[in-house]
């Protein structure tokens, strides 16, 4: 088996779809002849050629919008946007048409499509370029949102979405572009919504997803050497959520750290702890602790380590895991001992 | 880029006009347009008097409340049929709020035209059966999606086009010059039709655009345009119905801006006396498009009084027609709120659409 890249593995779900379906189409800033600055999309327009790849106008509400007619008139687009923070000009477009067009026409009009968005930080980028923007696109139904956390499931999950009949924002964690895996790429036409356990353990749940999940996969391997036992779920699709696995897997543990690497505040780890202290109450043995960025706009370069939740901050969030009988002080607050 | 081609995508320096407000022939046709014939124009007489009646009856059905709110196009009725009539069985029309009666003119049944604004749902008609693309509210976002289907058409090699609707104020939106440009630069079979009728609710077109014309617009993008009298019948037909045989014969986008005014408010929730004196409005009511076109035809001894009796009698059916469906509640299914946000509902909304099964047993109850 030969190690592959979560670039390499998008690249193949592209170049696996184009062949395989005439309606898909790629395109957006970049994609053409230079392949993307990601290289995401390299090789696709010498393959496939123009009509099948190609680079647009550098505006991003146009690229979305002009998906939105291609996919009326039968297309399947997957478009690039740049970086993160470079689809905000195309928002209006994604929360006011492409998430509503099927509700709004009683299902008359689909418009199947693809946007990626390569998210999050980690990779040392100047402002503008590292934003965890996936709290927007969950809070917009209508949508469906996925990101892989490993070269497998950027394969699967990419071809999944270009399958998928609903319009599909595909947030790839750019700082994992380049993490390589021994892996065979697989589509067995799995819909969206599972989520993985990536490993079974019996103390705790650490529920991640995207850039977070290698963080947590490392922190239970550190933890296990303290004698912890935790198990980690990727969550894959966060629209549909797998309220299904995420509950099963908590029952079993009776505790749940939600790590994420976008700021906290009304976070999407916001939403998973509330579904699990909702669902499995009755299961808990302390409070659902969620770990994330701080609450402040992503970093320079040079500080981004001091934002980013590491494994120290999620084994401390453990740590609070109410493990022993003794009242954890920093609990108490305002209460006299 | 050579004089010549610069001069092409320039508009005329005054808009097209074939017909004089009192109804009488301009003479010459400016050179790449022809004249509408005399069938033509009648088809177009008849519809525009439905289409009055249609908008009448819709601006009343408000007033009893049974519209949560209705704009009107009463005054640019030359706009409305002129876009329906250039439309062959296979193009495709993006309006917005705005152009209800070009909808009505396309034979998009009135009462699923009017369900956006009754309120049973966002869109009451099948676009792909029509069509015609929902009637589009966000500001400019419609000519971005034309553009796409134009683009779709072509890819396809469809002998067919888009046109899509915006108004004046809706052009200093980003997503209306990256249509055009997208449009040129792909050479997508698309008519862009401006309807500048004055005003973006309140704001007067001087505050919105400092441009010779908006059909100015254009050049810069490479995008071939025109002006036009919008309350022009004849010239509303000819310079459409040349910028839609162009694009679907591959010669790319057009831009249109047709000179016209809004005789009513905004909607009927606006008060026009806030922003524009009576006097304004007077003048502009001399140049109203059913008047000149109906008097030109009956100059020419085309049109009798039988012709605009039938006319009228058409639109009173329609009215009533549309006053007794209208004047019917509508059915309305809670549940089926959960059936279209995505092909197959979510487990989430799964569980959400129970609850609201349970809530709804619980108020029968
Ligand atoms: C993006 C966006 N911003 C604001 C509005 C609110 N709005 C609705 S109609 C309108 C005026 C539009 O004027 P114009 O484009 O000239 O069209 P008209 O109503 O005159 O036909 C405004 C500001 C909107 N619908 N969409
Ligand atoms: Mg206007």
């Amino acid at each position: 088996m030969a190690a592959t890249s979560m670039a390499q593995a998008l690249n193949a779900a592209l170049r696996d779809a184009l062949s395989e379906n005439e309606r898909v189409l790629v395109f957006g800033e970049d994609v053409g002849q230079l392949g993307g600055v990601f290289r995401i999309t390299d090789g696709l327009t010498a393959q496939f050629g123009e009509q099948r790849c190609f680079d647009t106008p550098l505006a991003e509400a146009g690229i979305v919008g002009y998906a939105v007619g291609l996919a009326m008139g039968g297309f399947l687009p997957v478009v690039e946007m740049q970086f993160d923070a470079f689809a905000y000009p195309a928002f209006e477009q994604i929360a006011s048409h492409v998430a509503k067009i099927r509700n709004r026409t009683r299902g008359a009009l689909s418009i199947p499509m693809v946007i990626r968005v390569p998210y999050a930080g980690g990779i040392g980028g100047v402002e503008h370029h590292c934003d965890s923007s996936e709290v927007y696109y969950v809070a917009t139904p209508g949508l469906k949102v996925v990101t892989p956390a490993t070269p497998a499931d950027a394969y699967t999950l990419l071809r999944a979405a270009i399958d998928d009949p609903d319009p599909v924002v595909f947030m790839e964690p750019k700082k994992l572009y380049w993490s390589k895996e021994d892996t065979e790429l697989r589509y067995d036409s799995e819909p969206l919504g599972r989520a993985a356990i990536r490993r079974s353990g019996k103390d705790a749940t650490l529920i991640a997803y995207g850039p977070s999940v290698p963080v947590a996969m490392q922190a239970a391997k550190v933890a296990a050497e303290d004698g912890l036992d935790l198990e980690v779920v990727d969550l894959r699709s966060l629209v549909p959520f797998d309220d299904e696995t995420v509950t099963a897997s908590v029952r079993r543990t009776g505790r749940c750290v939600v790590v994420q690497e976008a700021q906290g505040f009304a976070g999407f780890g916001a939403e998973v702890a509330a579904r699990v202290q909702e669902r499995c109450f009755h299961s808990l043995s302390a409070p659902v602790i969620r770990v994330g960025g701080f609450d402040i706009p992503y970093p320079p370069p040079m500080l981004e380590h001091s934002h980013l939740p590491g494994v120290d901050r999620v084994l401390d969030a453990v740590d609070r895991l109410q493990f022993s009988d003794e009242p954890d002080g920093r609990y108490l607050t305002g209460v006299r001992a | 880029m050579s004089d010549s081609v610069v001069q092409d995508l320039l508009p005329s320096p005054t808009p097209v006009r074939l017909l004089a407000e009192d109804g009488t022939t301009v003479e010459g046709c400016p050179t790449g347009y022809e004249r509408p014939t005399v069938p033509q124009l009648l088809a177009a007489h008849r519809k525009m008097v439905i289409g009055r009646r249609f908008d009448a009856q819709a601006t009343a059905l408000t007033k009893q409340g049974r519209l949560a709110v209705y704009p009107s196009s009463h005054g640019q009725e030359a706009c409305q049929i002129a876009a329906a009539e250039v439309l062959g069985p296979g193009d495709w029309l993006f309006p917005t709020y705005r152009d209800s009666v070009a909808l009505v003119a396309r034979g998009v049944d009135p009462v699923e035209v009017l369900t956006l604004l009754r309120g049973d749902w966002h869109c009451g008609y099948d676009p792909k059966a029509v069509r015609v693309a929902p009637q589009c509210t966000p500001l400019a976002t419609q000519v971005l999606h034309a553009t796409g289907l134009a683009s779709a058409m072509r890819r396809k090699g469809e002998n067919t086009a888009v046109l899509a609707l915006i108004g004046d104020g809706a052009t200093s939106e980003g997503d209306f010059h990256e249509a055009l440009n997208f449009a040129a630069v792909f050479n997508a079979p698309v008519v862009f039709l401006v309807q500048n009728n004055g005003y973006a609710i309140s704001v007067p077109l001087s505050k919105q655009s400092a441009a010779p014309s908006l059909a100015y617009k254009g050049i810069g993008y490479g995008v071939r345009s025109e002006q036009v009298d919008g309350n022009d019948t004849a010239a509303m037909l000819a310079v459409l119905g040349t910028a839609m045989d162009r694009a679907r014969s591959g010669g790319g986008p057009f831009l249109v801006e047709a000179h016209t005014y809004r005789l009513e408010a905004h909607t009927n929730a606006d008060d026009a006396t806030r922003y524009r004196d009576q006097e304004e409005v007077r003048g502009w009511l001399a140049a109203d498009p059913l008047p000149r076109l109906e008097k030109h035809l009956r100059d020419v001894g085309a049109l009798t009084d039988e012709d605009v009796r039938a006319a009228q009698e058409e639109g009173e059916r329609l009215a009533a027609d549309l006053r007794q469906r209208m004047n019917a509640d509508p059915h309305l299914d809670p549940m089926s709120l959960f059936d279209h946000v995505y092909a197959v509902p979510t487990p989430q909304l799964a569980e959400q659409r129970d609850l609201l099964a349970t809530e709804l047993k619980a108020q029968e109850g």
